[in-house]
């Protein structure tokens, strides 16, 4: 198994998704010898996982039953454990295709916060790309990179603990791409262009508050960056649903021909599929600007 | 690692190239032709001067139609120090303002004047524009400089514009697929470099090509298409380097049930991959290959004709009937190749099919999605992601209920996504007045290991407390 390979039986070291029914997910760390506790009960690592395939069926002590999944940058999203707030699938599809990530691109990214993101572009660049994230706070760098190893990723990136304000990504002229996830990030735009390529590419910041965006855009221009865009995006789920409605009963419009206490009510009803939204939603997580840095010879402040 | 400056060559523009050309938020695909005119948001012009210029540089059109790489500017020192008002309480809005007709404008532009500077004379020609607020005069200097700006900047295509463009230009040819969508589709869907992922789409192939993007010429993709041929002019826009396409397969569906049935045979000389199989049945090929049917018939007619002239001791009209006869032959042999080529290729990607291994599926299409996914979800392996796309929500209610009742796949998901761009300026801040109403609907899920002893299991994927909610019936 791996982040980034998929990989047919589970192994010892794997990280597998126990799936458990309806949106409820665990991660495990598959050993031998060792056990995991469910809801349906108990799951033996040596006897149940090891040497299955992924996606089958694993019943549990209790009797119950329950999926094992092969991880995938999206499901470790939903169950990692948070070390600060993540980004979520739906930001990260749209960061990774406007970015124009794909395999070989060399990204700069910052902050790792607890790797959401990170998991998702190193799917997206291998086997040949590179990730260079950093991370200003100490033990979430090195947790990270702690990750990154255990995923079998580690090759595809670079961890570094320093604050990318004042000391930048650790490397000039490689980037095709950086991302900025930090609460200040127009003082990082000068060293997202240094970092990225002489001849261009693009760049992503994520703010939760629109004053953020505004430094963030008036930086973006200040320093010749072109395309510069800010978007949001969230997803609406829809449940789906069979309801059933009672139809009225206006009564007949015959006059009765026997007389009768009481009309037969009918008790007719009619049978809909069709979805309904949840109670609630996500309303907002971020705001997402991009821009695209100009070959060098092309720089030039924009009105 | 260190940034090469002598490596700029894959950054530069070649002849053959296929960019993507930019105005605004006008986008157009074509290919680098010398001495070809080129047509892009009514102007005409050459994109030889384009050849040997980095990706991403903006040029000017000038008269005679050639592109000039427009010089970066400095800053224009903000016109702070020119005259504006506070407020548009005396300002009157009769058509009047400016000076210059229709004639007067085109004058200028036959004189050869640049976009800047027909903003200036227009500027200069408007009673109004020193009333205007500093806001509503920036506001109108934009808009002119839309109107009258002639720049155009060459891209290099990729995902992200090339959705953008079909979306902007021809969202009837992606069925109406938005771009934030397809984003979702290839993150849902896992698409990475070294799977093997099968496409089902009828958006001109440009989710084929985002999918091929994906993969950066690592694994497979098996384009699964309906009726005749695989269409696939979108991912030529893409401009992928050539062995992008031996990783490349296409089978049609109407071979799928004796796929998976196990009786598709394609060693069979008379396989069509375009139609039903033949099974034996010698008259299908008249019928199918239009191509051999007129060749029958040729043939008669030039037996005929062969019969008139032998007598005839003509030497000139003797070699005429070898050459055409030896031209026939050539045909005869290209038409043979051409076949055994078509099932050679058949025979590739059913191969690539029969392991029932695939690590993804793809579908966007216009076709009714609920046949599509049933039949094609059969290729997955167990613990993979597929994603379908559909313009409309119904068709996925169906499919979401046939695969909960049939069992196989967890973690369903329909969802739409919604998407807003904003205006960011200082003390202007706020959302674009025009939002995109609607971008279709995906359902997402994943395979697990099908039970064939449980048919029908019981406990389906929900709690059971939520089961019984369902025939509640709703409140007004």
């Amino acid at each position: 198994m791996s982040f980034v390979e998929y990989s047919e039986f589970i192994q010892e070291g794997d990280v597998a998704i126990i799936f458990l029914g309806h949106d409820s997910m665990m991660p495990v760390k598959v050993q031998q010898g060792a056990q995991t506790q469910t809801r349906y009960g108990v799951i033996r690592h040596s006897k149940d996982l090891i040497g299955q395939r992924f996606g089958t069926k694993v019943t549990c002590s209790k009797g119950g039953w329950v999926y094992v999944l092969h991880p995938t940058p999206e499901l470790w999203t939903l169950n990692l454990p948070h070390r600060t707030q993540i980004l979520y699938t739906t930001d990260i599809a749209n960061i990774t295709m406007m970015l124009e990530l794909k395999p070989g691109s060399v990204v700069c990214e910052s902050g790792t916060g607890s790797g959401s993101l990170s998991h998702a572009i190193l799917r997206t660049i291998a086997p040949t790309g590179h990730l260079h994230t950093v991370e200003f706070h100490q033990q979430r760098a090195e947790k990270a990179a702690e990750e990154f190893r255990e995923h079998r990723v580690g090759h595809l990136v670079t961890v570094r603990n320093q604050d990318v304000c004042k000391e930048g990504f650790g490397v000039t002229g490689v980037a095709d791409a950086v991302f900025l996830d930090i609460p200040s990030p127009w003082e990082a735009v000068r060293h997202a262009k240094n970092a990225m390529k002489r001849q261009g590419g693009r760049v992503c910041s994520f703010s939760p508050c629109i004053e953020q965006v505004q430094k963030t855009v008036e930086a973006l221009a200040d320093e010749g960056f072109q395309e510069i865009s800010t978007l949001e995006v969230l997803l609406r789920v829809h449940d789906v649903r069979s309801i059933t409605l009672p139809l009225p009963d206006f009564g007949s419009d015959q006059p009765l021909e026997t007389p009768t206490d009481t009309p037969v009510p009918s008790n007719a009803s009619v049978l809909c599929k069709t979805t309904t939204p949840p109670r609630d939603m996500a309303g907002h997580t971020g705001y997402l600007t991009f821009a695209t840095k100009p070959s060098r010879d092309n720089l030039c402040p924009m009105i | 690692m260190a940034d090469n400056g002598d490596n700029d060559s894959q950054h530069r523009v070649n002849e053959g190239d296929y960019v993507v050309l930019k105005r605004g938020d006008i986008y157009k695909a074509v290919q680098i032709q010398k001495k070809k005119k080129t047509v892009f948001e009514k102007q005409w012009f050459f994109l030889d001067n384009a050849v040997g210029e980095l990706y991403g540089t903006t040029f000017e059109v000038v008269t005679g139609g050639t592109l000039q790489p427009r010089k970066p500017k400095h800053v224009e020192s903000s016109a702070d120090a020119k005259e504006a008002g506070t407020d548009n309480r005396n300002i009157l809005d009769d058509g009047k303002s400016q000076k210059l007709t229709r004639d007067d404008i085109e004058t200028l532009k036959e004189q050869g004047l640049k976009g800047q500077e027909i903003v200036q004379q227009l500027i200069e020609n408007s009673t109004t524009f020193r009333d205007k607020t500093e806001f509503a005069q920036e506001k109108y200097i934009k808009k002119k400089k839309k109107k009258y700006e002639n720049s155009v900047m060459v891209l290099r295509p990729s995902c992200r514009v090339l959705a953008m463009m079909y979306h902007g230009r021809e969202p009837g040819k992606i069925c109406h697929l938005r771009y934030d969508t397809l984003a979702l589709m290839l993150t849902l869907g896992n698409i990475h470099a070294g799977s093997k992922v099968l496409v089902f789409e009828t958006c001109a192939g440009l989710v084929l090509g985002a999918v091929m993007e994906r993969m950066g010429g690592y694994g497979s993709v098996v384009q699964m298409y309906p009726g005749g041929g695989p269409v696939r002019a979108g991912v030529e826009s893409f401009g992928f380097p050539s062995h992008f396409h031996d990783t490349l397969h296409e089978f049609p569906i109407c071979h799928v049930n004796a796929l998976l049935a196990g009786t598709l045979d394609t060693e069979a000389k008379n396989i069509d991959a375009d139609s039903g199989q033949a099974n034996g049945d010698k008259s299908n090929l008249t019928q199918t290959d239009p191509e051999k049917a007129e060749s029958k018939e040729c043939s008669p007619d030039t037996e005929d004709q062969r019969m008139e002239t032998s007598t005839s001791t003509d030497p000139a009209a003797d070699k005429e009937r070898e050459e055409r006869e030896k031209r026939r032959e050539i045909r005869g042999q290209e038409k043979k190749v051409k076949m055994e080529e078509k099932r050679k290729k058949l025979a590739a990607a059913a191969a690539v099919l029969e392991g029932r291994n695939a690590d993804g599926l793809v579908i966007a299409s216009r076709f009714h999605p609920c046949p599509v996914l049933l039949g094609l979800i059969k290729f997955l392996a167990p613990s993979r992601p597929f994603v379908v796309y559909s313009q409309y929500k119904e068709p996925l209610i169906e499919c979401y209920t046939k695969l909960r009742e049939q069992g196989g796949a967890v973690s369903l998901r329909l969802t739409d996504s919604w998407i807003r761009h904003y205006q960011v300026l200082p003390n202007r801040t706020h959302p674009m007045l025009l939002m995109s109403g609607g971008g279709g609907y995906l359902l997402s899920g994943t395979t697990v290991a099908t039970d064939t002893l449980k048919m029908g299991s019981t406990r389906g994927e929900e709690p059971a407390a939520k089961r019984l909610k369902l025939t509640e019936t709703t409140d007004g």
